[in-house]
């Protein structure tokens, strides 16, 4: 970390989740924007502390869904009846009947990867490098402690660090780009 | 503001985090009295451990060196796989005819063994979609796991149905199975539920895979933030594709977990439904019952819960993980078992009464020789372990004895397995033409296959306990009450609670 490295953000350690939770409130009340929480397990009423609007994961899997129905209806319809029909056991050449199973497993896993590809991609992730990692206090960040990050980037950042001094933190940290 | 307030029975505005939500309108405070002595809910994580704790319990099992038993139960588990190996490739070189199969009991071990590992499977799925839908918290310690064998039994299962179709070369060769069977051009016959069971089981297989994996990501991001050489780093950071526990991820995160929950419930309902057609849609006697799809799934779920308590009871006290996989864990899983053993049991009568009620002399027949033929053996084996043995865990000495719970939980499987044998073998072995009778007898290459696929299964297992965190640590850490900023054990300070 040479001198010049510009701030990547102000890094604010907690030690108990009632701690971050009240922290979280005061940063969001003062009008930050590019900030964020960090904690090893979901923390119940976060998202409402942080001010977060509701998770769009829900329409990647809508349409990764829809597409795997209608996949699986249009295929079969091809194949049994459009390209080739073979008449079996006197059932009929298509009908959507016989077609639901099939089509029912294709719209769960479409949605499947449709939710996992949404999640990753609304969370940009992979993302292999991040300039967090290179704060020796945040690798705790996945075990027992909880973080705060505010970034440079955001207008109010001046004020960031008498902010989170004064929101019951127990350590402060400069991270670098 | 002032309707809310006067809803606080405690009379004091309540005056809380919630408070300062903005916009939003503090939610009536409802107080929950405590429940009385002796009703209260036993912790999901004993002696009130530290998050730390956890993590190091935890995470510190797939980070330091295996004790030593690890070593020789890997080495059989591996023998026993290669040995299942040997035995795929002498069949497959030499024919089914090494197999006992024979006409009419076309379909036999092969097929038991299916049903068997895919049912196994279904515990995993449960635990992690319908529990977390169903709010019980006590999952989390299991739930990791229990995917984890979800998925190996759906590996030994699928080896079944692909050896067995005799020229596996044809089955494998692009063209004429993958990606779809069409030979002679002619396309896949959607009418067939043999052929909705392969979407059924491979997209099974996949949204399992996919499901553990998210699950996943946050402790492989705990496992590369602790790791002490540079190649561990490296593969737990590629795989925890830069996680940081983010909020504004874990926002996302929760989202997509809830709506994989919401996605396997119906899948892990339609995969042993889809299974049970493949026999309830047939024509013979024993098999051509509506009954089956319902009671495949408790049977599976059934045998799942029961290969659950086979891993994890010897998996607790080898790794002295007591606080976090409790007796009542224990208990709770007893009870499941004690439930669909119940309507298993349900099924196993009701199938007699409608041999009987329906009125056809051949389903009646099918019914009196499975529990009085030649068979018979095998029909009370599956009554003794999957009737009468669940009903011991109505006793709480035998759901909290561990020694006890896990031979209950070793003859539910054998009773399972059972189940399979007596459902796919005695039906076909007599069917409506007496001339076309015979009786089928496994060749020794059958039985060593079924023991070598769990080798494979043990092998997988053992490996996954190596490199990968057990239980699953973000989520045990989540229902602690550290972890509840409400909680005075969460930092709370003040009248909260």
């Amino acid at each position: 970390m040479s001198a010049s490295a510009k701030p990547y953000g102000i890094l604010a350690r907690y030690d108990t989740a009632a701690d971050i939770f009240e922290a979280a409130l005061k940063v969001r009340d003062a009008g930050y924007r590019k900030w964020d929480v960090y904690t090893p397990f979901p923390i119940h009423g976060m998202d409402e502390a942080m001010g977060l609007e509701k998770s769009k994961v829900g329409y990647f899997t809508f349409v990764g869904g829809f597409t795997g129905f209608t996949t699986g209806m249009t295929m079969i319809w091809y194949m049994n009846k459009f390209d080739y029909g073979l008449v079996v056991g006197g059932k009929p050449l298509f009908t959507p009947l016989f077609a639901f199973p099939v089509s029912y497993e294709l719209t769960i896993l479409l949605s499947a990867f449709a939710t996992l590809g949404g999640m990753l991609l609304l969370n940009r992730l992979p993302k292999l490098y991040n300039p967090l990692f290179s704060s020796e206090i945040f690798k705790r960040a996945s075990n027992d402690r909880f973080f705060i990050c505010i970034e440079a980037a955001d207008p109010k950042y001046a004020e960031a660090r008498a902010l989170l001094e004064a929101s019951g933190a127990s350590a402060i940290e400069l991270v670098e780009d | 503001m002032a309707k809310a307030a006067a809803i606080s029975a405690a009379g004091a505005p309540a005056k809380s985090a919630h408070d300062s939500h903005g916009s939003h309108a503090a939610p009536p405070k409802i107080v929950v009295a405590d429940p009385p002595k002796g009703l209260e809910r036993e912790p999901l994580v004993l002696n009130g451990r530290s998050l730390g704790w956890i993590t190091d319990a935890i995470a510190g099992i797939c980070e330091g060196q295996m004790p030593v038993w690890w070593w020789p139960a890997f080495i059989a588990s591996a023998g026993l796989a290669g040995m299942m190996a040997a035995l795929v490739a002498y069949l497959i070189s030499t024919g089914v005819g090494v197999w006992g199969l024979n006409n009419p009991a076309f379909w036999a071990w092969d097929i038991t063994n299916f049903v068997f590992w895919i049912g196994i499977g279904h515990a995993g799925t449960l635990i992690s979609a319908v529990l977390f839908l169903l709010r019980q918290k006590w999952r989390t310690s299991i739930n990791r796991a229990a995917e984890a064998m979800t998925l190996f039994a759906v590996a030994c299962a699928g080896i079944f149905p692909v050896v067995h179709t005799g020229r596996v070369w044809f089955a494998l060769m692009p063209g004429y199975l993958i990606p779809a069977p069409n030979a002679n051009y002619i396309w896949p016959q959607f009418r067939s539920p043999l052929l909705w069971d392969v979407f059924a089981v491979s997209t099974y297989g996949t949204v399992s895979l996919l499901f553990w994996y998210i699950g996943l990501i946050p402790d492989l991001a705990t496992l590369r933030d602790r790791a002490k050489n540079r190649i561990r780093g490296f593969f737990y950071g590629l795989f925890a594709l830069g996680w940081t526990g983010s909020n504004r991820h874990w926002s996302n995160y929760e989202k997509a977990y809830m709506i994989f929950a919401g996605l396997s419930t119906p899948l892990v309902l339609s995969v042993h439904s889809i299974v049970s057609f493949d026999f309830a849609v047939s024509q013979v006697p024993g098999w051509h019952t509506t009954i089956f799809p319902p009671y495949f799934v408790a049977g599976a779920i059934f045998s799942g819960f029961g290969m659950v308590l086979t891993l994890l009871i010897p998996l607790r006290t080898l790794f002295k993980l007591e606080d976090v996989i409790t007796t009542r864990h224990v208990e709770l899983m007893c009870k499941v078992i004690l439930a669909t053993g119940s309507i298993v049991g349900y099924a196993y009568g009701m199938e007699f009464f409608i041999a009987w009620y329906g009125g056809s002399p051949y389903e009646l027949y099918a019914f009196k020789n499975r529990a009085f033929g030649p068979y018979w053996w095998a029909y009370w084996s599956m009554i003794t372990c999957n009737v009468i043995s669940p009903h011991l865990f109505w006793f709480k000495w035998c759901r909290k004895t561990m020694w006890f719970v896990w031979i209950v939980s070793c003859v539910v499987n054998v009773g399972m397995w059972f189940e399979r044998f007596v459902i796919i073998v005695t039906s076909l072995h007599r069917d409506y033409l007496p001339a076309s009778w015979g009786y089928f007898t496994p060749s020794w290459v059958d039985v060593f296959t079924f023991v070598g696929s769990f080798g494979l299964f043990m092998t997988l297992f053992l490996l996954f306990i190596r490199f990968l965190p057990a239980i699953a640590i973000s989520e045990v850490k989540g229902v602690t009450p550290q972890a509840d900023p409400h909680h005075p054990l969460g930092g709370a300070k003040g009248g909260h609670h």
